[in-house]
């Protein structure tokens, strides 16, 4: 369980939190690193291509 | 019994309904439309497999109780299972609302399916934020401590206090549980009957 704990380190949760803060604007570091992730996946889903979507389309 | 009379039988016609509206071939099929080969289809079922390992984990969590998700290796294991699976859950769900939000998936009289997820959602919230208070520590303290002030600015803290564990728990585990997996059962369901909304685009070829 060692090589676990090492990776732990990496991500210390025990510290406060950083929040970004901008005028009235206040979001959790993490909770917007989140926010940022769904944007490119629902980015990423709409313009990726499907695999076998062409030939779908021919058997159509 | 005559054939009339097992006819007007509620069990015979709820069949009958029940088999008209959703055929076999309809409720499992083998194949699906073209336009379902994208990938912004894939989220609606990215969430319901991590509801799965959700109430997996949940149940297992039950089994043991939180001494044992406090105080051991495979508790911690559990627990964190239960916790990343809630986060895959919210963010596959909120990416697949984007994703119908953007194409009216309410159209072709599918508002029934639509309604079901947006409800679906507000029983999630309501089952993340009483597992967050239901965790027996020094985090759910603070959290509990914080949001009673905001339910009870609402007026309903006299029936739901964040500060009672007791009824946090049993939200957590009965009641919102049981409230997310019927509607998401329901909601599959409505997508089978009505079918996969189609893009706008097809829609228009349709109507032509």
């Amino acid at each position: 369980m060692g090589w676990l704990w090492s990776w732990a380190a990496i991500f210390p949760l025990n510290n406060l939190g950083h929040y970004v803060h901008w005028h009235w604007f206040l979001v959790s570091r993490s909770n917007l690193i989140v926010i940022i992730l769904m944007v490119l996946t629902f980015l990423t889903a709409l313009f990726l291509p499907f695999p076998g979507r062409s030939s779908r389309k021919e058997n159509k | 019994m005559s054939t009339t009379e097992i006819d007007r039988q509620w069990t015979t016609r709820l069949r009958k309904r029940a088999a008209g509206k959703l055929p076999p071939e309809k409720l499992l099929p083998d194949t699906q439309p073209t336009y379902v080969a994208s990938w912004i289809y894939v989220f609606g079922v990215a969430t319901l497999s991590s509801l799965i390992v959700v109430i997996a984990t949940g149940c297992i969590l039950a089994l043991r109780g939180p001494f044992w998700w406090h105080g051991s290796q495979y508790g911690h294991f559990i627990n964190s299972m239960h916790l990343w699976s809630v986060e895959l859950f919210f963010f596959c769900m909120v990416v697949h609302l984007w994703g119908k939000f953007f194409m009216a998936a309410w159209r072709g009289g599918r508002s029934l399916t639509w309604m079901t997820g947006v409800v679906t959602f507000l029983a999630s919230i309501g089952a993340g934020f009483t597992g967050y208070v239901s965790q027996t520590n020094f985090d759910s303290q603070w959290i509990s401590t914080q949001a009673k002030d905001g339910i009870n600015s609402g007026g309903v803290g006299a029936f739901f206090n964040p500060l009672d564990l007791g009824q946090m728990l049993m939200w957590h585990i009965v009641l919102l549980p049981l409230a997310a997996v019927v509607l998401t059962g329901l909601h599959v369901l409505m997508v089978r009957v009505k079918g996969v909304v189609p893009p706008f685009e097809e829609s228009a070829e349709v109507a032509q």
